[in-house]
């Protein structure tokens, strides 16, 4: 992405670029900046104090808490597991390592609906789990510990699959020096692993973030969708738009478009340190693969 | 899985590796062991009923045949984007780059609805394609719109790296022994680009099968018609039909698990090829 342009004199004809180049743009402007633009003129339509309504409506208001909530819990518990299994499988080998890794990306390989389904299976009124739970009134599908756990299932991978390849690649000769040096553990974390993996880690805490805020389908499945209890901003989204208040609708969506846009700068902002860190190649993740490209399967 | 490790002058690895495998446990691996579980309960008779009712062979039909169509679409024409942002420079070339990961930043459901209005008849895009009588929301034509959004990133991001470590001096070589460029893109750099560019495609399809939050908006969800699987799951777990949702997500997850293994085995295959 940063590497330099090569404008070598080896090229299609200027013609042939022009088209290639307008081709490409069009595509890009039609399928992303037309439906970018688009939220934003929906969610102003009716002039600024509709859009300010729909945003401090209570409703509103107690879904941002609420992904605001989720959010605050998943990302936190995904960052600390994320950097366990940085250095358990980056600073370590052992047999089992490439199954583990796998492992890891499961959330990714699964439909978002099936996320939220397996949760239903273990703890909903009939499932494994949650009639029992439910006796002992402990309520958690259609309620917030499942909106809670749901979140952190979709943006379980994102931080360790940022840090694990970054801890393999820096490798144990620092850390093994500071430990002869008589450095403790927590020491040997905060000042040497620390500062080499932080550009790694935001950019996972940044992905993983954008993810659990704005996740739809699991989050669906396991909520229930009670106004004003168990509805997130995305799921207020959906409400608002199935009941014909589009403007209200898109003035929420806008919230979570803001958040896109700020997500796109910082991961921009960010991928060009972890490339500069040198250590390792733009996009370049354990695969090989480019951002969150698993997440596909 | 055994944990044998050498002689360690690092210390951490049994907390760490505990952790690991806790929460791993916890959040992943048994949550998703209870769909392997459900389908055990069931008799083989009415897992097969479940999964081989029309309606519920329309939605695989759709759900593949749309997620193929946008699959491709993405690979003609993000190839051509991956290209341009690697070898041509223009204004705005650092925005358009970024901007290329707007499907992943941007929730779902927003997608959906902006998707949805777009293309109504009375949208944007919809009222001048109604005009000349191309209905695309509420029709299969619409779910592909929506799939070819969430796919986009894919091809780019899998071609782009490859592309920009194309090392130039094979194709200024290819030159200087007077092939034509259109001789040196088609029998040097494409051949170059195949294993990203069938990878790419994969993932992009792979993840369109299983797209929920900006399909459901604007496909309408008419049965037999315009039905994605994964609404079907839905709709048979507001139902209580925890069987029923449990046998399509199982089928489901066994094309997902298919095409992990294709696309794992296309990067491979990639990789040997790259490598000297």
């Amino acid at each position: 992405m940063s590497t330099p342009l090569r404008t070598g004199r080896v090229s299609e004809p200027r013609a042939v670029r022009w088209l290639i180049t307008a081709i490409a743009l069009g595509f890009v402007g039609l399928f992303l900046v037309v439906p970018l633009v688009a939220v934003f003129a929906q969610a102003f339509a009716k002039g600024f104090e509709a859009y300010r309504i729909a945003i401090v409506e209570p409703d509103t208001l107690a879904a941002l808490k609420l992904t605001l909530l989720a959010a605050s819990v998943a990302v936190p518990l995904n960052v600390v597991f994320g950097v366990a299994a940085g250095w358990a499988i980056g600073k370590f080998q052992f047999r089992g390592r490439h199954l583990l890794l796998t492992l890891i990306d499961l959330p990714f390989a699964v439909s978002p609906v099936i996320s939220g389904l397996v949760f239903v299976l273990l703890f909903g009124r009939r499932g494994w789990l949650g009639p029992w739970l439910i006796d002992h009134g402990f309520q958690i599908v259609f309620a917030v510990p499942g909106i809670i756990l749901a979140t952190i299932f979709v943006s379980f991978p994102f931080v360790a699959r940022e840090v694990i390849p970054i801890m393999e690649a820096v490798g144990t000769e620092e850390e093994e020096a500071a430990r002869v040096l008589g450095a403790g553990g927590f020491q040997l974390f905060y000042r040497v692993t620390l500062p080499n993996i932080k550009w790694g880690l935001l950019y996972g805490i940044i992905l993983a973030n954008a993810r659990a805020m704005g996740e739809f389908g699991a989050v669906s499945v396991v909520s229930g969708h009670i106004r004003g209890v168990t509805n997130t901003l995305p799921l207020h989204v959906e409400i608002l738009y199935n009941e014909y208040n589009a403007q209200a609708a898109f003035a929420v969506a806008s919230l979570l478009g803001c958040l896109a846009i700020v997500t796109l700068i910082l991961k921009t902002i960010v991928e060009t340190r972890v490339d500069r860190s040198g250590r390792r190649p733009a996009h370049e993740t354990i695969e090989g693969m480019p951002w969150e490209s698993k997440s596909a399967v | 899985m055994s944990i044998r490790a050498q002689r360690r002058v690092l210390p951490g690895f049994g907390l760490t590796m505990g952790i690991t495998v806790l929460y791993l446990s916890l959040i992943v691996l048994i949550p998703l062991a209870t769909l392997p579980a459900r389908t055990m309960t069931m008799s083989w008779a009415a897992f097969r009923e479940t999964i081989t009712d029309p309606r519920v062979v329309a939605s695989y039909r759709l759900s593949l045949g749309a997620s193929l169509v946008a699959a491709a679409v993405n690979a003609v024409f993000g190839a051509l984007v991956a290209w341009v942002l690697a070898r041509y420079s223009f204004p705005g070339r650092r925005l358009v780059d970024a901007l290329i990961d707007l499907p992943f930043a941007l929730p779902t459901a927003v997608a959906g609805i902006v998707l949805t209005t777009l293309y109504a008849p009375t949208g944007w895009l919809g009222a001048p394609l109604a005009d000349r009588g191309i209905n695309v929301a509420f029709t299969p034509l619409g779910v592909t719109v929506a799939l070819i959004f969430t796919g986009l990133p894919f091809v780019v991001r899998t071609l782009q790296p490859v592309i920009e470590d194309l090392d130039p001096e094979l194709e200024e070589a290819a030159t200087s022994l007077g092939g034509s460029r259109a001789d040196v893109l088609l029998r040097i750099v494409f051949p170059n680009l195949f294993p990203a560019w069938l990878t790419g495609f994969a993932l992009a399809f792979a993840r369109a099968i299983g797209e929920y939050g900006s399909v459901v908006f604007i496909s309408g969800n008419m049965p037999m018609r315009t039905e994605i699987s994964p609404l079907l799951i839905v709709t048979k777990l507001e139902q209580y039909d925890y069987a029923g949702a449990t046998a399509i997500a199982v089928v489901m997850l066994i094309i997902s698990f298919v095409l992990l293994l294709a696309i794992n085995g296309l990067q491979s295959w990639a990789r040997r090829r790259v490598a000297p």
